[in-house]
């Protein structure tokens, strides 16, 4: 077992390189779709199966490294990475999941052009995520962390001819560096204050006030990364992709680096109550922002990704309240039901290219009626959309129940806590309209386009069977960490097994942030379920009620009853357009006015006056060029007198 | 010191200035053949026997008659006879040759103490003894030197053969 | 009698030939002044394996002397494609490198 550890790490860099380099050098290797798929599938699915196994074997946490970087006096760094409870759970949901969105790529991107390509950038990525959530060192994970943002931008620009496209992941990066930037300066303090970049070497030792500047820069750096306030705007953008991509990169795993991040750091970040109180502030406005926008949108991945920004302030919620276990609870079953909606979207969308009777086959009004022709995809989709809305007892109802809950118990010792749950549930209810929404017009009514000349057919099995897979784990994924009313917290393997303190002393429990034991009365549980139960299946039921009946028209109503603010939800709250306003265009028009004049007359004068100087000195210089060999002779025997002094007086 | 040291450095030291300072390349190359001979005189006094009859042979003989042959060739005009004419370049170039000269004493001076023994044999003034090395240590050497020499052949035909049209 | 007496006699022929190569004007007296050089690298080495009763020295003047000989060979011919040039040899003519 051992010798197959650094296979987890080095199969998908090595698929990346073959398909990639392969393809490049290769024409003919880009036809063989199967073979590339297959290939590409395999080195994700390997390190899977791996992982498995250490996972049921598990005994401590397992280390390797795989090659030595540099080493320079004292400071060593190696690519080396560890095995613990948290990055095996991590690792085994990017390869799991990813291994899946592989399998479903191959019918997806079906006769494109970079079909190898994109596998080559899919391997590629999953390498780097590996990279971020199995390293033993910041740096390591900084790493991952660069190479899942470039992947990223590769594959959001993958049909780069699009302009619209090409500008989209251009944005994500930009916008990305800007929380890498604060990365880096937080890996600078605990470099300077610890001495180390190793986990388990920063555990203790980064106190005061540094504590508080890195955990911050942290939190921001996981805001690029992970979409929240006001780093969000690039993900809506970043949907231009192949939609496994979506699935892949911008609901299932990537985004969810900056959560890994904060609940891998957190034995610094319970020192620091005010950045967890920041962290919960900041998450629930993004959470109440994304899910209050995505009531408004009538693109299918639109609204999507919109819930995945809303989905993350859940998690960063977790994590604010100290829960860093609850965090990860969400993210995975997030994950399943995320995952599976967005290649759901994908099989959708893949639909509606085929019919050929509507000009954009993203546009959910003119979808409708698709359960009809769509059986897999539609009741799949359906249990991923109640899994999401948070209906017992499929997995999205444990997570949030318990994110909420514990929000609510933190609210007892910090009382913002109160006022973060509230904002908590009340994201609970819109999540659960705006998703029965999107699945009410998507599959349910009567068909809104031209059904009978083209009828939209189910993809193939490629595609269904992992909607499937991730069904399944949708309705399971929330057993493993059931409430605490069920004979406190004794079957919630997440919390009380798992990730529990005294198996893990690198994550940090909710009891070590606040310090107390928490021991909620029976009733105050009862109380807590009850209302995530009824707030879930209001929504849903509103939602129904109102675009069963009504379908589209029920938009109208609701934009009758919200008035001009409906408007304002429809456009996103003007948020790209503030940005464009008070950074981009100040910027621009900073550029081409200051800076220009800079350019021109500072720099370039510069670079003008030194060509100019040499030009002067070599009129100078050309007059010793006389033409007679003579001349030269006697600067030659100068040079050699000069050399004989020296050696003749100097030594 | 021996006479014919003396003798034969005096007579050295002439032909050199000879040389340089003659208007015409006749003169000169004459000067330059007394030269060469002293230089062969001074190679005797160091009993390197062999040695003064090739530079006879070689230097006086062949290279220095290939000179005043060349000179014999080419119509010199009075444009080439000129005489060193003195200019702020000459003044440097005989400033350089005093301090480079005044070097070169201070460097040699290290060798005061070295006394030339006249009893003891010098072991290559003979024909048998040089040929001996030139065949053993340093064929190599002698060998490579012979296509040099064939090499410059070659070169001074093609370069101063008369090419049509160029 | 010793090196240093056929050393100085070198440098100074040595001195005299490079001044000559400075101060001549006619490619045919610049290229003997060259020789002349030669000659006094010669009598050092000479003088040196006399001293040390090495081959060494006696070998080198026997190889210079054979470049020499290549040497002015080519050099002559040199001269004579220059002349064929310019139907001169004074070298304030050849300023070709002049800016």
């Amino acid at each position: 077992m051992e010798s197959l550890l650094p296979l987890i790490i080095l199969l998908p860099f090595f698929g990346a390189l073959i398909i990639g380099v392969g393809g490049l050098a290769f024409p003919a290797i880009r036809q063989q779709e199967k073979a590339i798929g297959t290939v590409a599938t395999l080195l994700v699915f390997i390190p899977f199966f791996i992982l498995l196994n250490l996972f049921i074997n598990y005994k401590e946490p397992i280390r390797f490294s795989i090659l030595s970087w540099m080493q320079i006096g004292a400071f060593s760094l190696e690519f080396s990475y560890v095995l613990d409870q948290l990055s095996l759970l991590m690792g085994l949901i990017v390869t799991g999941v990813g291994g899946i969105i592989h399998l479903y790529s191959i019918g997806y991107m079906h006769g494109d052009k970079g079909f190898y390509k994109y596998f080559a950038y899919l391997n590629l990525f999953i390498f780097a995520m590996n990279n971020l959530v199995m390293a033993d060192n910041l740096l390591v994970t900084f790493l991952g962390w660069e190479g899942v943002g470039a992947c990223s931008y590769f594959l959001i620009g993958f049909w780069y001819k699009d302009m619209m496209k090409a500008k989209a992941a251009q944005k994500a990066f930009v916008v990305n560096r800007i929380g890498d930037f604060a990365f880096i300066v937080a890996m600078l303090i605990a470099y300077h204050v610890a001495g180390s970049l190793k986990y388990e070497a920063l555990v203790g030792n980064i106190t005061g006030h540094w504590a508080f500047w890195m955990t911050l820069l942290l939190f921001i750096a996981a805001t690029g990364k992970s979409a929240q306030i006001p780093l969000y705007v690039w993900l809506p953008d970043a949907m231009a992709g192949p939609t496994p991509v979506s699935a892949l990169i911008h609901a299932a795993t990537m985004v969810t680096a900056g959560i890994y991040l904060i609940a891998r750091m957190s034995w610094v970040y319970i020192q620091v109550p005010e950045v967890l109180m920041i962290i919960g502030a900041v998450s629930a406005l993004t959470a109440l922002l994304a899910a209050s926008i995505a009531i408004a949108q009538n693109d299918i991945k639109k609204v999507l990704a919109y819930s995945t920004v809303s989905q993350l302030g859940y998690m960063f919620m977790g994590l604010g309240a100290g829960a860093f276990a609850a965090a990860i609870f969400h993210l995975m079953t997030h994950a399943f039901f995320k995952a599976c909606l967005f290649l759901g979207s994908g099989s959708v969308i893949h639909a509606m290219e085929h019919t050929h009777a509507v000009k954009d086959p993203q546009d959910i009004r003119t979808m409708g009626g698709l359960r009809k022709y769509l059986p897999s995809t539609s009741i799949t989709f359906w249990i991923a959309t109640l899994a999401i809305a948070g209906i017992p007892p499929l997995a999205g109802f444990f997570s949030k129940d318990e994110i909420l809950s514990r929000n609510f118990f933190a609210g007892h010792t910090y009382a913002i806590y109160y006022v973060y749950w509230l904002i908590g549930v009340l994201t609970a209810f819109l999540t659960a309209f705006y998703m029965t929404r999107l699945s009410t017009l998507t599959f349910e009514g009567k068909p809104r386009f031209n059904a009978e000349e083209h009828p939209p057919h189910e993809s193939p099995a490629v595609m269904t069977i992992p909607l499937w897979i991730l069904a399944i784990f949708s309705i399971i994924g929330g057993f493993f960490g059931l409430p605490e009313l069920f004979g406190h917290g004794k079957y919630n393997w997440i919390t009380h097994h798992w990730l529990s303190i005294e198996e893990n002393p690198l994550l940090a429990t909710q009891e070590d942030f606040l310090k107390e034991a928490l021991h909620p009365s029976l009733g105050m549980e009862i109380f807590l379920i009850t209302l995530s139960i009824v707030i879930a299946l209001l929504g849903v039921f509103l939602a129904l009620r109102l675009y069963k009946k009504h379908a589209l028209q029920g938009d109208e109503l609701l934009a009758k009853r919200l008035g001009k603010f409906y408007n304002v939800l429809q456009n996103k709250y003007y948020v790209d357009e503030l940005y464009e306003r008070i950074i981009v265009k100040p910027f621009v028009a900073f550029s081409e006015k200051v800076l220009d004049w800079i350019d021109r007359n500072i720099v370039d004068g510069v670079v003008d006056g030194t060509g100019e100087s040499v030009q002067g000195f070599a009129e100078l210089l050309r007059r010793l060029q006389t033409g007679i060999i003579q001349n030269y002779a006697l600067l030659i025997w100068l040079g050699v007198i000069l050399l004989l002094a020296q050696f003749l007086f100097m030594a | 010191m021996s006479i014919g040291f003396i003798v034969f450095t005096l007579l050295a030291i002439v032909g050199a200035m000879g040389m340089i300072t003659s208007r015409n390349p006749v003169y000169s190359v004459l000067y330059m053949i007394l030269s060469l001979f002293s230089l062969a005189g001074l190679f005797l006094t160091l009993q390197a026997q062999f040695l003064f009859i090739i530079q006879i042979i070689v230097y006086a003989g062949a290279i220095m008659i290939l000179f005043l042959f060349v000179i014999m060739l080419l119509n010199l005009t009075r444009k080439d006879t000129v005489a060193i004419r003195f200019n702020a370049s000459s003044v440097f170039a005989v400033v350089f040759a005093a301090v480079f000269f005044t070097q070169l004493l201070t460097a040699v001076s290290v060798f005061s103490k070295t006394s030339l023994d006249q009893n003891e044999n010098y072991l290559y003034s003979t024909v048998e003894s040089i040929g001996h090395a030139l065949l053993t240590e340093y064929v190599l050497p002698f060998e490579l030197i012979s296509l040099i020499l064939l090499v410059a052949i070659v070169a001074a035909i093609v370069i101063a053969k008369k090419y049509r049209g160029i | 009698m010793s090196v240093m007496h056929y050393l100085i006699v070198s440098s100074l022929l040595f001195s005299l030939g490079a001044l000559g190569v400075l101060l001549r004007r006619n490619a045919i007296i610049v290229f003997m002044c060259v020789e002349l050089m030669l000659n006094a690298a010669n009598l050092a080495f000479v003088a040196f394996s006399r001293f040390h009763n090495d081959a060494a020295g006696a070998m080198m003047v026997f190889f210079v002397m054979c470049v020499a000989a290549a040497e002015a060979v080519v050099g002559l011919a040199i001269i004579i494609a220059m002349f064929r040039n310019k139907q001169t040899v004074n070298l304030s003519e050849f300023n070709l490198f002049k800016w």
